[in-house]
């Protein structure tokens, strides 16, 4: 069996909001992701889940403890570089899908790639065909995105997320707004990355069935980690 | 290898073309701006041009003459049990005379940046035909270098001012005295000075300056009839004017021509202290009333660009979190604040063109003409870029605060 190989570690991660007043919404948090993993985490409502992903993804850096990613310890990192690892490393889909209304389903695909330039313009449409073909949107893409149906707008989304190859691709509640038809196309498209492509996926959910078919659910209570999961 | 796609220029063009209505109107508020401003500073330079034009006709850059010295007080006795003698300090009766002009001509005209050097000797006179008797100055001069100096050549109405030359007593009467004591060229009239010498001359021409005051006072007459005038020999001189280069800066040659030959070198702005100060106010009101309007287009630009960080806030946001850095999104507003301020900018230039061709055309009468406005190329240039900077700021304060939006706090909503 192959070795596992972590992706992305935390020690210690705790975590307050002073405001209105002081509140601890994470305490001790200290979590793996391996490559290849699909990872889910559940928990009610207001337990940190969201705030836990935020720290993850280098967004909000006011916290305690240390984040690795692919090996960098990016705590402590400036906001520019953090923005690079973000933009080569990771991939984000959320519960709304934040595209650009003027462009083309295309163009949004091709954002983070531009920004990247790793590849030439015409590679980089090429390959933001390609993505939305394998999300079954390959006749949608020269629309503008305001034209499609929401579920249309979360595949372009997770399209775009995967633009530039990210080793980790977080989702907070990717499948929120999905009927159950969206939420198992979107699900198989996780499942096939991390097979396939190796990549890791870390989502938040809800959704029992989803987080049941994953690799490893991780249970949180109240900013703590209930259970490791597996 | 790395590329580089101008990822931000394209969302940024994008924002401009998706709301063509409110780019054109913060546009065009900077077309009227700008339009003002240059139309303004346009005018104000023309209004400085005729009024220095008009100064130069009678008075040079520099003009070197004697001062009037004030006496000293005495210095007070060191030894004891002496009376203290107190003079009252007066003016030191002394000729008003330049010693020696020929050695200070020269060593004017060696001096850099000098032009023309034209001695002087002005009288004060009577110009009597008839009854009539009118009190005025006469300037001796000699005919070329004056005429090099006050053009005076352009400022004639009749006659011919090289008959100045040929005629020992010819005069050059201001229009104004020529018309109350009705004469004309050819006619004689006779003239007394202070020293209550008495010529009869032969008028040789007209001019008229457009300052009345000086054609109702004015005239000129050869040097050595001057001297005659005052029973002074033939090296009396009263005054030395000297024009340079670069007259706004005359100031500064007067200062060193002072320092060199040890008289009172005068420069025109310091001459003619009052309209310089009208001139001082007319800049000051203009420049602050045309910058005032540009910064209003400006707080347009600025109100715009807000607008349309609140509305893309999300945009913003989402741009952040796939890794945008923070002068990525500065490029996407300070790029739309510019582009609206070029389209007003090219619209603007275009609008003050054509108020000062229309302008150019209008007919004001005395002494003025035609109104007294055309293109200037450095305040298009100054405006432009005065337009350029204004709306850089506008764009870059509120571009620096979207740069700054905490995606987080956008997701969490
Ligand atoms: N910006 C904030 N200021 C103060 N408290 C916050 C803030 N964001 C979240 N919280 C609180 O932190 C806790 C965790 O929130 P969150 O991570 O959004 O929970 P969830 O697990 O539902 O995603 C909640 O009690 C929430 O009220
Ligand atoms: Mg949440």
């Amino acid at each position: 069996m192959m070795e596992k190989q972590p992706v992305l570690q935390t020690k210690g991660i705790t975590k307050y909001f002073h405001d209105p007043v002081k509140f601890q919404a994470l305490n001790d948090i200290s979590i793996d992701a391996y490559k290849g993993e699909f990872l889910t985490i559940m928990g009610k409502s207001g337990c940190g889940k969201s705030t836990l992903l935020y720290l993850l993804s280098t967004m909000d850096t006011d916290y305690e403890g240390e984040i690795t990613i692919d090996s960098v310890n990016v705590t402590g990192m400036k906001q520019n570089q953090l923005a690079g690892i973000r933009n080569e490393k990771i991939g984000f889909v959320f519960q709304f899908h934040y595209l650009l209304p003027e462009f083309s389903c295309l163009k949004n695909v091709m954002i983070p790639a531009l920004r990247l330039g790793n590849y030439s313009r015409q590679e980089i449409e090429a390959r933001a065909f390609n993505k939305l073909e394998i999300l079954g949107l390959k006749d949608q893409a020269l629309k503008p995105a305001s034209k499609l149906s929401g579920g249309q707008q979360q595949r372009v989304a997770i399209a775009r997320a995967l633009i530039n190859d990210p080793k980790l691709i977080m989702g907070d509640e990717p499948t929120g707004n999905l009927d159950s038809k969206n939420t198992q196309i979107v699900f198989d498209i996780f499942k096939q990355l991390t097979v396939e492509f190796g990549q890791t996926i870390i989502a938040v959910t809800h959704d029992t069935d989803f987080a049941k078919a994953s690799d490893r659910t991780i249970e949180m209570l109240d900013g703590k980690i209930l259970s490791h999961g597996r | 290898m790395k590329y580089k796609h101008n990822i931000s220029s394209e969302i940024s063009t994008s924002y401009v073309v998706t709301s063509k209505k409110l780019t054109l109107i913060a546009a065009l508020g900077v077309t009227i701006g700008l339009a003002i401003f240059v139309f303004m500073n346009s005018m104000m330079k023309g209004f400085d041009r005729i009024s220095t034009e008009a100064i130069f006709k009678t008075v040079s850059h520099i003009r070197l003459y004697k001062d009037d010295e004030t006496s000293m007080p005495l210095p007070l006795s060191e030894k004891e049990n002496t009376a203290r003698l107190i003079v009252n300090p007066k003016i030191v009766p002394e000729n008003n005379v330049l010693v020696n002009p020929e050695s200070l001509i020269k060593l004017l005209k060696a001096q850099d940046n000098v032009t023309v050097v034209s001695p002087q000797t002005n009288v004060s006179v009577f110009y009597n035909s008839g009854k009539s008797q009118i009190s005025g100055l006469s300037s001796g001069i000699n005919v070329e270098e004056a005429d090099r100096m006050f053009n005076i050549k352009s400022t004639m109405v009749e006659g011919e001012l090289n008959d100045l030359k040929n005629v020992q007593n010819g005069i050059l009467l201001g229009v104004g005295i020529a018309t109350k004591m009705n004469v004309k060229t050819g006619d004689n009239i006779s003239i007394i000075s202070s020293k209550n010498v008495v010529k009869v001359m032969k008028v040789v021409g007209l001019f008229r300056t457009n300052n009345s005051n000086t054609d109702k006072s004015k005239s000129y007459i050869n040097t050595s009839v001057a001297q005659q005038l005052l029973l002074q020999s033939s090296t009396y001189i009263t005054d030395i004017n000297v024009n340079v280069k670069d007259f706004d800066n005359a100031k500064l040659y007067a200062d060193k021509f002072s320092r060199i030959t040890g008289y009172k070198a005068e420069d025109w702005k310091a001459a003619n202290e009052t309209l310089m100060a009208a001139s001082r106010m007319r800049k000051i009101i203009i420049t602050v009333i045309s910058t005032s309007i540009l910064f209003v287009a400006g707080f347009g630009i600025y109100n715009i660009l807000n607008m349309t960080i609140s509305q893309k806030i999300n945009d913003i946001a989402i741009l952040k979190a796939m890794g945008f850095r923070g002068h990525d999104v500065i490029r996407i507003f300070v790029q739309q604040a510019l582009v609206i301020g070029m389209i007003g900018s090219v619209m603007g230039l275009a609008l003050a063109t054509i108020l000062v061709n229309v302008l150019k055309h209008v007919y004001i009468g005395g002494d003025i003409g035609y109104f007294p406005i055309r293109f200037e190329p450095s305040i298009y240039l100054s405006g432009f870029i005065f337009g350029f900077i204004i709306t850089f700021f506008a764009g870059y304060i509120p571009a620096r605060k979207a740069a700054n939006v905490d995606p987080v706090s956008i997701f969490r909503k």
